[in-house]
């Protein structure tokens, strides 16, 4: 068999097929590439632990509804990653999603606007309050930090503003967006569809591939391998969905923020915006010099960030069937960029990936639906979810310095 | 020494650049042929750096005249320097070290920018180091794992990706150890053996030895005599550069030499 064009040296390490596969994400993880690791074991943990605190945990109702109430944070969270991954911070996307839950309900119902009109107008609001904190940032050079620090306390009083002397805003029951966030589930069938039709594509997508890695002389994965992954894939998702199937089903809104996790991580890793975004993150000079326009890929990050910001405020005002002062306060902001976090982004910038958004918020819901669950208080669960949050960047930090001493930065 | 100005690739003449009242760069004279290796060499000071930047575009010079392939440039951003093919890697690389090398080398000149060519971009990079003879095992690696011998060969393999003619070198061999030294000098080499023009900062006498066609030498932002390095000793370099051949001993020598000449 001759030797493809990438595996010649001498020195590498023959890895192949499944048990290959396995021993280079160990190797990974001992210097420091934990990726996903830490946070899938939390959760492994936290469900044993909370199943065995209370037998209705893992039941189907329960994670249904864990599923629907991870959507609207989760895709606050997704805003967070990509601003996290340049190596900056919002602080402000909770107040962004008040405010967007206000302007939704005043041009919904006070106005009575169209939906779609109301939905635009929230979301164009998060584009220009991104865009105005890239300005700010990269024409005056105000840390992101006290940027959206002003923005979380002047966004809140716009909300308070937005919404009046009345305060709170109800949205009737029978609108199409209410509807969406809480009654709008994927039929049984269609789901199974989804799922099959998704690790098919994932097989071609990989098939090609390896294909066209093949033909151009590169070492390319094995056939065998695509076929477990995609049967993998077929066998864990599709069992998740039956059994969310035997309880009210997969809500649209969390097929929306698999859509978008499935949209950002193709942008973050297939396209050269994605690679700016970890050039930045990694390291700016570098990126200024390789003619990244690094004030653009500022202004991206920040607008995507209070965009998903303001989209999460709109399904979180949806779900309540309200927009009210407290819309988006507590600890929505938090959790958005505990989600992150935990999901394994790192604070430092350059490392993470979309998928941290939702796994990273799933242990946040699955905290918090369990010490419900145990009708404990949320005095309670501030502190258990502070204290994962301190976990996740303590393991942030530690398998920081195993990567230097390991020699991958 | 001025060969026939067909033959340079580059050709500088008369660059003054101050910065304020300190004047960095006087009348400077520089020839670089293809195939050529042109060593600058000068203490602390002596304007290697600022000679660099004008260069590869980020200060324009203040007067004089810039020859690139018979034809008088301006040189007036980066990007101007990158499009006339003079490419230049610096001492501190800039590299990412979170990105592996094929999205190092390629990063800001990505193949297919909305869905990205990744086996193109991967065959390109393996041509690019196979060119250099580079001994990187692997380019699905973050650059944080590899050596600094192997950062330099990525940072010039990425230079190298728009074709250019001239490349410059900025202390490329300070960092590192023996061994690296070595194998950035094969890889100048190699350069030298495709036909380019290098332009390469050292402060290391045995590099420029080793290496380097021609030596010029500044001092305090004036030329200080161009050689052969074939017909030069590292001593005459190293007393060009410092001065030496102009201090309080060299004139009383040169006084004592004269005294001894005019007694009968």
């Amino acid at each position: 068999m001759s030797v493809t064009t990438d595996l010649q040296d001498e020195r590498l390490k023959a890895r192949d097929g499944l048990g290959g596969a396995v021993a280079g994400v160990m190797d990974r993880a001992r210097q420091g590439e934990l990726g996903m690791l830490p946070v899938i074991v939390g959760l492994v943990i936290i469900w044993t632990v909370m199943q065995a605190l209370n037998p209705v945990f893992l039941s189907s109702a329960n994670l249904v509804n864990l599923t629907m109430e991870s959507a609207a944070v989760g895709i606050m969270a997704l805003g967070i990653v990509c601003v996290l991954l340049v190596g900056e911070i919002d602080l402000s996307v909770g107040s962004v999603s008040g405010l967007s839950a206000a302007i939704l309900a005043v041009l919904f119902v006070n106005q009575g606007l169209p939906a779609i009109v109301a939905v635009l107008g929230s979301i164009v609001m998060g584009v220009v309050v991104g865009w105005i904190y890239a300005q700010v940032f990269s024409r005056f050079g105000v840390p992101s930090f006290v940027i959206s620090m002003g923005g979380l306390l002047g966004l809140l009083g716009l909300q308070l503003y937005v919404l009046g002397t009345k305060g709170s805003i109800n949205l009737p029951f029978d609108s199409g967006l209410v509807h969406f966030a809480q009654l709008a589930f994927v039929p049984a069938w269609l789901s199974y569809v989804l799922v099959a039709a998704g690790s098919v594509w994932l097989f071609a997508s990989g098939f090609l591939h390896a294909r066209a890695r093949a033909a151009a002389g590169l070492s390319a994965t094995g056939t065998g391998f695509l076929v477990a992954r995609s049967v993998a894939l077929l066998v864990v998702v599709g069992f998740a969905v039956w059994y969310l199937n035997q309880a009210r089903g997969v809500g649209w809104m969390f097929v929306l923020f698999l859509a978008l996790v499935l949209v950002m991580h193709y942008l973050l890793t297939r396209t050269k915006w994605g690679k700016s975004v970890y050039a930045v993150g990694g390291n700016v000079e570098a990126a200024r010099r390789a003619g990244i326009n690094v004030r653009r890929v500022y202004t991206s990050v920040f607008i995507a960030c209070s965009t998903f910001a303001a989209v999460g405020g709109i399904l979180m005002a949806s779900r309540l069937a309200a927009a009210n002062q407290s819309s988006g306060t507590g600890d929505v902001n938090l959790n958005a960029i505990a989600a992150a976090v935990i999901g394994g982004v790192s604070l430092f910038g350059g490392r993470g990936s979309a998928w941290g958004a939702l796994l990273g918020i799933i242990v946040i819901q699955s905290i918090s639906s369990g010490l419900t669950l145990l009708s404990l208080d949320s005095s309670i669960r501030f502190m258990v979810t502070g204290l994962v949050l301190l976990l996740a960047v303590v393991i942030d930090s530690v398998a920081r310095k195993s990567r230097t001493s390991a020699g991958r930065g | 020494m001025t060969a026939n100005p067909a033959e340079q690739v580059l050709s500088l003449r008369g660059i003054n650049k101050s910065f304020g009242a300190v004047a960095a760069l006087t009348d400077i004279e520089l020839d670089v042929a293809a195939g050529e290796v042109v060593a600058v060499v000068g203490d602390n000071g002596a304007g290697k750096s600022t000679l660099v930047k004008i260069l590869s575009g980020v200060h324009p010079a203040d007067s004089g005249t810039i020859t690139f392939a018979g034809r008088q440039v301006d040189i007036p951003t980066p990007k101007a320097a990158q499009k006339l093919g003079i490419a230049t890697v610096f001492q501190d690389l800039a590299l990412c070290e979170n990105l592996n090398v094929i999205e190092n080398l390629f990063l800001g000149h990505e193949l297919r920018p909305a869905r990205l060519d990744t086996v193109a971009m991967e065959t390109r990079s393996w041509e690019l180091l196979r060119q250099l003879s580079a001994k990187i095992p692997t380019v699905r690696v973050p650059v944080a794992a590899l050596s600094g011998g192997q950062r330099q060969t990525v940072a010039i393999a990425r230079s190298l990706l728009g074709d250019p003619r001239i490349i410059i070198l900025d202390e490329p061999t300070a960092a590192l150890g023996v061994a690296q030294t070595a194998e950035v000098l094969n890889l100048i080499e190699r350069l030298r053996e495709n036909g380019l023009g290098v332009i390469m900062i050292s402060h290391n006498m045995a590099d420029v030895k080793a290496v380097a066609d021609k030596v010029a030498v500044l001092r305090l932002g004036r030329n200080n005599g161009t050689f052969d390095v074939a017909e030069v000793s590292p001593e005459d370099i190293i007393a060009a550069i410092t001065g030496a051949t102009d201090n309080v001993v060299t004139r009383r020598a040169a006084r004592r030499h004269s005294t001894e000449g005019a007694r009968p």
